[in-house]
């Protein structure tokens, strides 16, 4: 972990800044707040960079190969399971998954998140969130539109999380 | 002999043919004349033979034939079509019945004299026989002519006689007669010339009678001028109709009097089939079934408006209990309790009654059934004052098999009632709720002895069985089964303790043991026993490892019960409480007051159930212990000592300990197994398909469980994401809406 606050100091990233775990993503680093050599090597090659000034420019370009469609399905697929931090572990807590959400989808999708977010906090039917809900929350930014929602239909195979966040959408503005 | 025949020229013997025709057409307007002998016959018929049998040029068969035909023609153009021209409506009717019974006459006679045509020279020349040809004359000339008058005078008849005149019938059938016969085999004339106007006319005069008696009539008396309808057309077709306009004349007024007005009739509002019903109308309602059964899709209509009906009625009984539920709030629990026994007991009425309709007014007609069905659907799961409709149906059959219960009934009523009662159930979606209070009651009636007859113990779980299949009753089936089987080994411990004095405890002891997996589930706490029974368990402990290995026991203090003695200052009673009741009242024998901490500490139980305790024993109608401060209620400051004073009239008195709510343990069973069911039943269906669509599932496993209970819609996808996480399931990559088998 300090390692990594040095690196971010260096290319001038915070870390909370969602471009690190895109790096991560990039060097398909395994465990959440530490690179391999073996996963920095591949990642700085794949990049074709080879010192830190040049990694730093290489960053927007990273960007935009993450954001790529093909891309973002499984460097969103990739930031969950990062964050699974003990063996075995197959859910993330509603605190965690509040931040994720918002660092990996909040630029794109603002009012989505936003909304989400504010759900999740507030609800009780959970209390940690699996893979399945997580890519859930992804197809729902994607192809429902909003805020009218016209498009969601609650007879489909949608979690049930998302069931109740639509229905508590629509009962907030009735 | 042939060769001596003397050739008879055409003209001659024409002129002798003549004389014969002649003669009969004069026979036939009723003139003197004398009748053909059968000489007379012979010679006519002679002529015609010779006459076709000269030889060539004298061979006048072709002659002849046209001449026979230009006799019929000669005779209706100078003489029949005259007499019928001149007249009108019925006399034209009885002139043409007369004329053609004449002509048929001419007709037979005629072919006879000029037979031997028939014989060779028609089949030669492929030419129609002597019959058709006479028949064909009248047709061409007279029926051509005249058939649409004819057929005007009829229906005009038919029209006076619908209006109540005496109408002659008799010559109505001979006229319709013609129609027939004069298609020679065929029915064509008869429908296109007369029953298609006929057919016309009747839709007409119906519709006008119809539209004036929609607006005067109730809808009684409007069914029932409709049926007199029915019945009268349907005479008419066997007074003087062809049979075959039967099924289209019925069908043609069935419309204008039923179909066309179907909707007014029956939501006439004072009259219609909602009045009808709510007055008990089985006549007019019987009636209404007959004649709607007539019409295509008539019955949808009355069989709708009959479930209508039902369901308000339903409806308005769950109100009505709803708000005697309200009302008597504030008294004691039981008189809520009787509302909802009466509650119980009108919808089984309310079943009887119109269960009769079907049977009698709507002749056990499957819409109808359907109808009762549905309605009974939507009230019968509506709850009463907080209480499942599961849980009413289970308590009122507590209330029937339980001894002192509120229903006081012969033997042949309750078992009626116990067959009504199952037969409701089959409305109720939340089976599997019934059998779990069911079940509940049940171990309470045979654990504490108050159930009042086995035989209808068993004869209920047999109902039951037939409607819901043997593993609805299993359990129960196992529970009166242990009973038995208790009692047995309760007689084997009783003869292990005279065979071993010293295993003795010193207190009389009965156990009765259960096979867990049939028994409702009940929490086994660990009660600190009084010493003397400390020594009980053990003995029969002994005994039972003794008999069986590899058994294990966990004994329930909660079910059992106690005769203790106490030993009052005015005189010694016996007490009958429960096992828990009795440890309490033994800490005494120790200690001489004690605190409600105190006394919590040492049974080691719940605040709940020393509360209750405590209340039992210090706060309701027998005080057997002081409590300080004297209050109604027990707070955990309260000390409690043994009441000397006590006394009571009875030697022996039970002091009851009112039974815990059972109703949200008993809901929350059911959530647990309801879970596991459709768990089970997803699992079942994704294992044999492999590849499944969400809606899909959901589908099957609704009809899957349907038998038992209603699942909730979010409950199984809350289930299948459950069994995503656990790997049984996955979401296929491409299309979220798909799930895969996991093996």
């Amino acid at each position: 972990p300090e390692g990594i606050e040095t690196l971010c100091s260096d290319i001038e990233v915070d870390y909370t800044d969602v471009r690190i775990l895109m790096l991560a993503w990039k060097m398909q680093a395994e465990k959440q707040g530490y690179f391999t050599l073996e996963e920095w090597r591949r990642g700085l090659k794949a990049l074709r960079v080879d010192t830190i000034s040049k990694l730093k420019k290489a960053l927007p370009e990273l960007e935009k190969e993450v954001r790529r469609p093909s891309n973002f399905v499984d460097f969103y697929s990739y930031a969950f399971r990062y964050c699974l931090t003990e063996e075995k572990q197959k859910s993330i807590d509603i605190e965690s998954i509040c931040e994720l959400l918002d660092l990996v989808l909040g630029s794109q999708h603002r009012s989505q998140i936003d909304s989400l977010v504010q759900y999740l906090k507030i609800q009780n039917d959970y209390k940690v969130i699996n893979m399945d809900q997580w890519m859930g929350f992804y197809r729902f930014c994607n192809e429902i539109s909003f805020p009218d929602l016209k498009n969601y239909d609650p007879e489909l195979a949608w979690p049930l999380i998302l069931d109740n966040f639509v229905e508590w959408i629509k009962e907030k503005k009735s | 002999t042939m060769n001596d025949r003397k050739t008879i020229d055409l003209e001659q013997g024409w002129e002798f043919m003549q004389k014969g025709i002649t003669k009969l057409k004069n026979i036939l307007e009723g003139l003197p004349e004398t009748q053909f002998s059968s000489e007379d016959y012979m010679m006519l018929y002679t002529t015609i033979y010779n006459m076709c049998t000269q030889k060539p040029p004298h061979d006048y068969s072709q002659q002849l034939y046209d001449k026979y035909r230009e006799s019929f023609e000669d005779y209706i153009t100078t003489t029949v079509l005259p007499s019928l021209r001149e007249k009108h409506d019925e006399f034209m009717l009885r002139e043409l019945v007369k004329r053609w019974a004449n002509h048929k006459v001419m007709v037979r006679w005629l072919s006879r004299f000029f037979h031997y045509l028939d014989r060779y020279f028609i089949a030669r020349r492929s030419l129609p026989a002597l019959h058709e040809v006479g028949l064909t004359c009248f047709r061409d000339l007279v029926y051509q002519e005249l058939n649409a008058k004819v057929r005007d005078a009829v229906i005009s008849l038919i029209d006076q006689e619908r209006e109540g005149e005496q109408i002659d019938r008799a010559l109505l059938k001979n006229v319709l007669d013609i129609f027939v016969e004069i298609g020679m085999g065929q029915m064509d004339h008869y429908e296109n010339d007369f029953e298609a106007s006929m057919l016309k006319d009747t839709a007409a005069y119906y519709s006008r009678k119809a539209s004036n008696w929609i607006l005067e009539d109730s809808c009684p008396d409007y069914m029932q001028k409709a049926e007199d309808c029915l019945k009268r057309e349907k005479e008419r077709v066997s007074h003087y109709l062809h049979s075959t306009s039967e099924p289209k004349l019925l069908e043609k007024v069935q419309n204008e009097l039923l179909s066309v007005y179907a909707n007014q009739l029956l939501e006439k509002e004072h009259s219609g089939c909602h009045a009808l019903l709510r007055d008990d109308k089985v006549e007019d309602l019987s009636r209404m079934y007959r004649l709607f059964s007539k019409i295509p899709k008539g019955l949808d209509p009355v069989a709708h408006i009959f479930k209508q009906h039902v369901t308000s009625e339903g409806t308005a009984l769950v109100k009505q209990a709803e708000d005697a539920a309200s009302n008597k709030k504030a008294e004691k629990k039981d008189v809520v309790g009787m509302q909802e026994q009466v509650f119980v007991r009108k919808v089984i009425e309310l079943h009887d009654k119109y269960l009769a309709y079907v049977n009698d007014c709507f002749m056990n007609h499957t819409l109808f059934h359907k109808a009762l069905k549905e309605a009974f659907e939507v009230f019968c799961n509506k709850g009463v004052a907080g209480s499942s409709s599961a849980e009413l149906l289970a308590t009122f059959c507590d209330n029937i098999l339980k001894k002192g219960g509120s229903e006081k009934l012969s033997d042949e009523a309750i078992e009626e009632t116990l067959e009504k009662v199952v037969k409701l159930l089959a409305y109720i979606s939340d089976k599997d709720l019934f059998a779990e209070f069911y079940r509940k009651k049940l171990a309470r009636r045979l654990l504490f002895d108050k159930s009042a007859n086995d035989d209808h113990e068993r004869s209920i779980l047999t109902k039951l069985k037939q409607q819901c299949g043997g593993q609805f009753t299993s359990k129960m089936e196992g529970m009166v089964t242990d009973l038995t089987l208790a009692r047995e080994n309760q007689t084997n411990f009783e003869e292990y303790l005279s065979n071993n004095p010293n295993a003795n405890p010193g207190i009389d002891l009965t156990v009765t043991v259960l096979t867990t997996g049939f028994w409702p589930s009940y929490k086994s706490f660990d009660l600190n026993l009084p010493a003397e029974m400390v020594r009980c368990v053990e003995v029969f402990r002994e005994f039972y490892q003794s008999k069986t290995k590899h058994r294990k026991l966990t004994w329930i203090y909660s079910l059992g019960t106690c005769n203790i003695n106490g030993k009052f200052e005015p005189k010694t009673m016996e007490l009958i409480v429960t096992t828990y009741q009795a440890s309490t009242l033994l800490l005494f024998n120790a200690s001489d007051r004690l605190s409600y901490q105190e006394i919590v500490s040492q049974l080691n139980l719940s605040d709940d159930d020393v509360v209750r305790l405590l209340h039992s024993l210090s706060c309701a109608k027998y005080k057997i212990l002081n409590k300080e401060p004297n209050t109604k209620t027990i707070s955990p400051t309260d000390h409690f000592s043994f009441n000397e004073k006590f006394t009571d009239k009875m030697r022996r008195i039970k002091i009851p300990l009112p039974p815990v709510d059972e109703k949200k343990k008993v809901i929350e069973d059911v959530d647990k197994d309801r879970r596991y069911a459709i768990d089970a039943s997803i699992v079942r269906i994704m294992k044999s398909r492999k590849v499944l669509g969400h809606q899909q599932l959901v589908m099957e496993c609704v009809e899957q469980l349907g038998r038992m209970f209603k699942p909730d819609f979010k409950a199984i996808k809350k289930r299948i994401e459950d069994l995503i996480t656990r790997d049984y399931l996955e979401r296929d990559k491409d299309n979220p809406n798909l799930f895969r088998y996991l093996a």
